[in-house]
């Protein structure tokens, strides 16, 4: 997948801090407006995809860390699941919400408030943004690289193309 | 202390999160890791047998959260899924070697158990939906595994007709919620019993029926189930029909129709007769096989209908209203086939797993002779095949017998006289098997062959043995704390629901 | 009504799905599937003339800071939107699932017609 245009190229590096700082604020409120983890995780991604398309995939696969955001992938999911099981060690039972109202200050309807919820949302957020952009990223490269060997399947694809046309 | 009842699905999930790590160096640490977790799940599955418990998460009380119910049939089936998964990963220790990327593979494999132990642990009907999804999607990407054209094929014919069930499972969870208001199963049965089965939720029940039996390979919805399990690596093919099948299908079908909707004499023959035309249609379609896998996921199809005939035959019974010892025998019938199942036919599909590896072919007619070559895995498979066709003193014998006596009970003659007709169809195709792969002339190409020892055979002789010692579960003092509390649960029906609310007022607040 | 042509949409799914023969255009028809349940569940939890049940400081009371029972009373349950939720994060799972086993399919095989992908037979 090549690039696009100068003009294309230049708008994209300036938009893309837009969309990830929105996609950070959309995980951030979370608890008080829709939204949430998975929502600015995708939006996170998004702005990753934007810059695949505007510079080729060539130029994100050297120069993007792609060994850190797979294990990004695994750190932000383990650590939603250490959240949990530290509920049931300080709070008793599994999953419970231990920091509400405990440790925490803040009134209901505030941005530090309600607990370990926007703490989920941001391991939420950190794990789909890096595994989504991982998937689309694995996506384009399948369909260049890998290329049917034997002839037989050759005139196959020759003779359904005839016939799609 | 009691172990708290998510970290049976906590515990694979956070290890299933972490091994992808590892990548390609640290493969050992990544299999040793990955087999400490699944033994460690075994020793907790047999340490919580007779417990019922109903934990709420996240302190929220039901009806406004989501709890986890451990009865008498859930620890049943987490005693299955933990043996079966044990012995599956220490074959799997060696046998993946051959392929690339083990670490996703052991990590995808950890996701499928913690899928599954949350399918049989959830008191809460999309909870179990989400969790059957969690399961569903690792074992599609597991059949694909290897990558090869035909391994592909069978992954997307598999998972378009898995998506389709769980599409149709979604759609009834929707119409129930509709009707009733609640999601947890509880209190869904209650609504059902003060208000009786209205227009939805009679086409709820028959989506269900369908979503489920697509999961399960009943006979008109089986079409993925020959291709999707020889294509898939042996240990992921021991899994899927092993306990994959009645995990999500049965033990989810039966738990929506006895425990939640309650039984009905229509019902109960419209079980009856899938189950039938199943043990059929299996046996018939399985003898002209020439491919050991692809035989050996036919007669999975015919013995699914085994399980279920019993559990019909069970639901039949309590809805006419008969002598209640009657259903529960035949219902204890049942069970007792769905455990003995999952040991023997995940013991052939590793033995084939085995003989694969050594020859590099699936084709009976390539191969004959191996008794001399590989003599653990001959051994193992003769204990399953008696097993699997009924043979005296192994575990198989037991069950079928337990299921002719009651179908002879219930004055339904013709019903034993075709189990007895389809034990004779299954001796018939393991009989081809045991002929044409171990006995017979050793072809030219294959006098160089060895077996390949280590943590395969020790998965092989565990299996066996259990095979050989499962008849004993039929002795009064496993049968009551093992068996009997399952079919209690079964037979208890819809006050399922008054014992659940009961046990979640007086439960676990700390 | 509504609930008339959800079920309309989701049997043009089905059918897209079972008589196709390009396996994109069945990854297709089972997405059209997920639409429809996830606008049925949707549609469920429907009050006429509700809000959207997104808590703010106007609608807690004055003097004892709790919900009022006005805002109870007048907007859309959220409960189906949460499974919605749920429900849409597991298709888009499958979804990939799907498209990348499509895209490796056809770089062994040369074509997407299912009638021509059947090695597997008997």
């Amino acid at each position: 997948m090549e690039g696009m245009t100068v003009i294309v190229k230049t708008i994209a590096s300036w938009v893309k801090i837009l969309i990830f700082v929105f996609g950070i604020y959309i995980i951030l409120f979370g608890h008080l407006t829709p939204g949430g983890g998975f929502a600015g995780g995708v939006i996170l991604a998004s702005s990753y995809v934007l810059l695949m398309l505007a510079f080729g995939r060539k130029f994100v696969e050297q120069n993007l860390p792609l060994s850190l955001a797979s294990k990004l992938d695994c750190i932000g999911a383990f650590l939603f699941a250490l959240i949990a099981v530290l509920g049931l060690v300080y709070g008793g039972v599994f999953f419970v919400n231990f920091l509400y109202q405990k440790y925490l200050p803040g009134q209901p309807l505030e941005l530090i408030s309600a607990g370990t919820i926007p703490l989920s949302n941001i391991a939420i957020g950190l794990k789909v943004g890096a595994s989504l952009f991982l998937v689309i990223f694995a996506l384009s490269v399948c369909c260049k690289d890998l290329r049917y060997k034997d002839a037989k399947a050759e005139s196959a694809s020759n003779s359904s193309a005839n016939k799609k046309e | 202390m009691s172990i708290p009842l998510p970290a049976f699905v906590a515990v694979p999930l956070i290890a299933a999160f972490l091994l992808p790590i590892f990548g390609k160096k640290g493969k050992a640490i990544a299999t040793f890791l990955a087999n400490l977790v699944t033994l460690s799940l075994l020793a907790m599955a047999v340490s919580s047998i007779g417990r019922t418990e109903v934990y709420e998460v996240g302190n929220w009380s039901i009806p406004l959260g989501i709890n986890l119910v451990m009865d008498g049939l859930s620890s049943l089936l987490l005693l299955a899924i933990s043996v079966v998964s044990a012995a599956a990963m220490l074959f799997s220790a060696k046998y993946m070697e051959q392929y690339t990327a083990k670490a996703k593979y052991l990590s995808l494999f950890l996701l499928m158990v913690a899928g599954m132990n949350g399918v049989v642990l959830s008191g809460d009907i999309f909870n179990l939906f989400v969790f059957l999804e969690i399961a569903s999607l690792a074992s599609y990407a597991l059949v694909g595994f290897g990558c090869g054209p035909e391994e592909l094929e069978a992954s997307f014919k598999y998972m378009v007709m898995g998506s389709i069930g769980s599409i149709f499972i979604l759609f009834a969870i929707a119409l129930v919620y509709g009707n009733t208001g609640t999601l947890n199963m509880a209190y869904i049965s209650k609504a059902i019993q003060d208000s009786g089965l209205n227009i939805g939720l009679t086409f709820a029940l028959g989506l269900f029926i369908t979503g489920f039996g697509l999961k399960a390979a009943l006979v008109p919805f089986h079409a993925w189930l020959p291709d999707a399990h020889p294509s898939a690596p042996a240990p992921i093919s021991a899994m899927l029909s092993g306990i994959l099948i009645k995990t999500l299908g049965i033990y989810a079908l039966t738990r929506v129709i006895f425990n939640v909707f309650g039984v009905s004499i229509e019902i109960g023959w419209l079980l009856v007769a899938l189950a039938l035309v199943s043990m059929i249609a299996g046996a018939f379609l399985a003898i002209g096989q020439w491919d050991i896998k692809r035989l050996m996921a036919y007669s999975s199809i015919s013995q699914i209908g085994y399980v279920l005939l019993g559990l019909g035959l069970g639901a039949t019974l309590i809805a006419k209203g008969a002598n209640l010892a009657w259903a529960s025998l035949a219902i204890l019938g049942g069970l007792f086939h769905l455990v003995n199942h999952s040991v023997y036919k995940s013991l052939l599909f590793l033995t084939s797993g085995s003989v694969e590896m050594s020859t590099g072919t699936r084709q009976m007619k390539q191969m004959g002779g191996l008794a001399e070559k590989l003599p653990v895995t001959r051994a193992a498979c003769t204990v399953a095949s008696a097993s699997i066709a009924g043979i005296p003193p192994f575990a198989g014998f037991w069950s079928k017998l337990i299921l002719v006596i009651a179908a002879v009970q219930a004055h339904l003659y013709w019903v034993a006289a075709i189990i007895v007709f389809v034990s004779l169809c299954t001796l018939i195709m393991y009989l081809k098997v045991q002929r044409y792969v171990f006995l017979g002339e050793l072809p030219d190409n294959l006098k160089q062959i060895s077996e390949h020892k280590g943590s395969m055979s020790v998965a092989m002789v565990f299996l066996a043995c259990l095979c050989v010692l499962m008849g004993f579960l039929l002795v009064p003092v496993l049968r009551t704390s093992i068996l009997e509390p399952a079919v209690k649960v079964l037979t208890d029906g819809v006050s399922y629901s008054a014992n659940v609310i009961e046990m979640a007022k007086e439960g676990v607040k700390i | 009504m509504p609930y008339a042509l959800c079920f309309l949409l989701f049997m043009i799914g089905l059918y897209c799905a079972v008589v196709k023969k390009n396996m994109v255009k069945i990854v297709i028809g089972i997405m059209v599937m997920e639409y429809a349940v996830n606008l049925f569940l949707i549609m469920l939890g429907f009050r006429a003339g509700g809000e959207a049940p997104i808590l703010d400081r106007t609608h807690l009371d004055a003097q004892t800071g709790q919900i009022a029972s006005s805002f109870i009373s007048h907007v859309v349950d959220p409960l189906p939107q949460a499974l919605v939720l749920t429900a849409i994060v597991i298709s888009l799972g499958s979804l990939a699932l799907m498209i990348s086993i499509c895209i490796r399919t056809y770089s062994r095989y040369g074509t997407f017609d299912i009638t021509e992908i059947r090695r597997l037979k008997g």
